[in-house]
């Protein structure tokens, strides 16, 4: 076989194919064909590199060059001048905003990836997923191979206690410990499951890794499965992620080809299989009773805990239900070594994260830091700062189960502990920033809007309680609210918080407690002055006609389906903000710019 | 399509593919190894560096010497063609000219083996903005 003499990397991760990279991936194959030059470069479509904003995703190895927002028409330019010419196309390449728009073409000098360290994502945007060879190629499977011809159940569960991992699902549970207590009950029969369930909305980190690098999830698995003695494994994973389950499959379907699932695996006495089973959206389902609820075909609703299902969980026996990205980490520990692993991090918190950037943020995308980098780092420095030059207000950690955080807690430096400590949490990994456009109440209300949805309604706490807070929101958006209102926010709240279930209902109201420890003048002036300051609550603006800029010309008036506005021609017109419902009609209408909301 | 039987069996599948998927992984770090930039101009091309090219690929990988080899655009020194610039781990670049495979093999033998210098070297006339 001839010796490729470069490789040309394109994105294959979901954002990037809404974006037409697999026409991309097409079209470069059959340009290189038509050039004759098939033989010497390598076309790969890869996993996820992370800079979503920036997609399609071009990388050409190994002069390192890093292409975005590359279209198929761009193909035969980048064959022709730098296949050929080796002549870089600036015009593709990235161009840094906080400075001076220079064009960067490698990717290590970026901001947006000098300061991470890919553990969990280390495969993504580097192999193809879909070719186990590449994953082989990089000492991939060894980890197995390594626990089950020279180290025993325990050693490996040894290692993994002493790395200091942490379920990265937004428990935070020591991993070692959970699969040791798992491997201590005894039964005929074991399970382990991993969590591909991502139930919260823009998270995106389990799904990449899902997409980009399949097999250490299901090497992790199998070394869970000769950890705790179990031979069957299942993936929960949402039928709302097609292409994770197809590169899933295709991996599960190629390893058993290869030998490294079934029968005497590398030779050994050990058995392991995996199965697909698929969620069909419920939040919920998520939470891992819940979860093995649905897989046993159940509607899925959580029971109490204990028991743990490390001690009866899947079909009444011993199962473990780790995270996928917690998976991820395993292989790399085993053949990093445990104290690799615990020297990146901090004291509690070892390793590193991945988080989902989106919101008012410049660069909207996924990333992986070490635990302890400040938010601050990670919103001005990689994130590169919030879009439009408009001002940072918050950044909502852990989704629906977390809460807000100020500019106060920007130097705090990410870990489970100081994040529950500053009033919010982990989670999962999404981190959505907002900026002073942002309303803080109608942030609560959408959460709300969401763990109502979503409440499995075997609790009452959870199933009334949830969509009382919904109401008391909704009212206060609406200038309907009063002070007693905020109270019984925090109240409800509290009492939710305390008697609830399972941990949809514990933690929907962190986004109310929050938001109204942060900006209770905001919750303040809506209630109050009936003003929603950041000009978000529809209800609370009013369409005011600027008598300066408005001609008469009546256009405004016509057009209004309430007849709310009034004039004679020529003169000014005037909005009745009684009878206006705000819909905006008059200001798509108006040829002066001359209405304005405020 | 193997079937691997044993550890033994992946640990030579994995040096097999180590090959095809190590073009990455010298590029992600290419400080630490070889690098050379062969000149692809069109007085390059004319020249015959590709053959050049080959050469370095084929010869420095039978003689495990881990390098990253690029092709880059006209350096300036058409007089000389082909030339390469070769930077070793750590030290300042060094650019020859005249290089044919013959060229080619004296290079790696003195220059990139035991760092001696060898004939043909064109004085360093210009600074990087990085």
């Amino acid at each position: 076989m001839a010796k490729y003499k470069m490789h040309l990397l394109v994105c294959g991760g979901t954002g990037c194919r809404a974006s037409a990279s697999d026409t991309i991936v097409e079209d470069f194959k059959k340009e290189l064909e038509a050039k004759g030059l098939k033989d010497e470069v390598q076309v790969v479509m890869t996993g996820c590199f992370g800079f979503c904003e920036k997609g399609p995703i071009v990388k050409v190895m190994p002069d390192n060059t890093f292409y975005t927002q590359v279209t198929p028409a761009d193909v035969a330019e980048i064959v022709a001048e730098h296949v050929i010419k080796g002549r870089k196309v600036t015009r593709l390449l990235y161009s840094d905003p906080n400075a001076d728009n220079k064009h960067i073409s490698d990717s290590r000098h970026m901001g947006f990836y000098k300061k991470q360290i890919r553990v969990a994502l280390r495969n993504c945007g580097f192999i193809n997923p879909e070719n186990i060879e590449e994953y082989i190629g990089r000492e991939g499977y060894m980890a197995i191979g390594k626990a089950l011809t020279e180290m025993t159940p325990q050693e490996v569960i040894d290692e993994i206690k002493k790395s200091g991992l942490r379920g990265r699902g937004g428990g935070g549970f020591p991993t070692g410990l959970k699969w040791e207590i798992a491997s201590k009950n005894a039964a005929d029969q074991k399970y382990v499951v991993c969590n591909a369930d991502e139930g919260d909305p823009g998270a995106f980190m389990d799904r990449s890794v899902l997409e980009g690098d399949p097999h250490s999830i299901i090497e992790a698995m199998a070394i869970c499965g000769y950890c705790i003695g179990a031979t069957k494994g299942l993936v929960y994973i949402r039928a709302e992620y097609p292409l994770a389950i197809q590169r899933l499959k295709i991996a599960i379907d190629q390893a058993r080809e290869y030998g490294l699932l079934g029968k005497s695996i590398l030779g050994t006495s050990f058995d392991f299989d995996i199965e697909l089973r698929y969620g069909a959206g419920a939040f919920v389902c998520g939470e891992e009773t819940a979860l093995i609820h649905s897989m046993e075909g159940h509607r899925g609703e959580p029971t109490v805990k204990p028991p743990f299902p490390a001690e009866s969980g899947y079909l009444g026996k011993p199962t473990n239900v780790n995270n996928v990205e917690t998976f991820a980490n395993i292989p790399v520990i085993l053949l990093k070594g445990s104290a690799w692993f615990a020297s990146i991090g901090t004291e509690k918190s070892k390793g590193t994260k991945v988080f989902a950037l989106a919101g008012k943020i410049n660069n909207v995308g996924l990333i992986e830091v070490p635990m302890g980098t400040t938010l601050r780092e990670v919103i001005f420095e990689i994130g590169g700062g919030i879009k439009d030059g408009k001002k940072f207000k918050a950044v909502q950690t852990g989704g629906p189960s977390g809460g807000c955080l100020t500019e106060k807690h920007l130097d705090t430096p990410i870990d489970f502990d100081n994040l529950v400590a500053a009033g919010s949490m982990m989670g999962s990994g999404g981190m959505i920033v907002m900026d002073e456009e942002n309303c803080m109440v109608a942030v609560a209300k959408f959460y709300l809007e969401f763990t109502v949805e979503e409440s499995c309604g075997k609790c009452s706490p959870c199933r009334i309680g949830n969509k009382r807070l919904y109401e008391l929101l909704d009212k206060i958006t609406k200038g309907e609210g009063t002070l007693e209102d905020l109270d019984r926010l925090r109240n409800l709240s509290q009492v939710i918080k305390d008697t609830a279930l399972c941990g949809l209902g514990q933690t929907s109201p962190n986004p109310v407690l929050s938001t109204i420890d942060n900006f209770y003048s905001e919750y303040e002036a809506h209630v109050t002055d009936r003003k929603c300051p950041a000009g978000e609550c529809k209800s609370l603006m009013q369409y005011v006609i600027d008598p300066e800029a408005c001609v008469g010309c009546t256009a405004c008036s016509r057009n209004c389906p309430v007849n709310a506005i009034s004039g004679e021609r020529k003169q000014p017109h005037l909005i009745d903000s009684a009878v206006c419902i705000k819909c905006g009609a008059c200001i798509e209408k108006c040829k002066f710019s001359a209405i304005s909301i405020k | 399509m193997a079937q691997i039987k044993s550890l033994a069996d992946l640990k030579k599948m994995q040096a097999d593919m180590l090959s095809k998927v190590e073009l990455r992984e010298k590029a992600e770090s290419p400080e630490s190894h070889v690098q050379i930039k062969v000149a692809m101009a069109t007085c390059g091309i004319a020249s015959g560096a590709k053959t050049v090219m080959e050469f370095f690929m084929d010869q420095l990988d039978k003689r495990g010497i881990g390098a990253v080899i690029t092709q880059t655009g006209c350096m300036g020194y058409c007089y000389a063609e082909p030339t390469i610039e070769v930077t070793l781990p750590g030290q300042e670049p060094v650019v020859f000219g005249y290089v044919d495979t013959k060229k080619a093999d004296e290079i790696i033998e003195k220059y990139i083996k035991t760092g001696e210098l060898v004939d043909g070297i064109i004085p360093v006339n210009y600074e990087k903005i990085d």
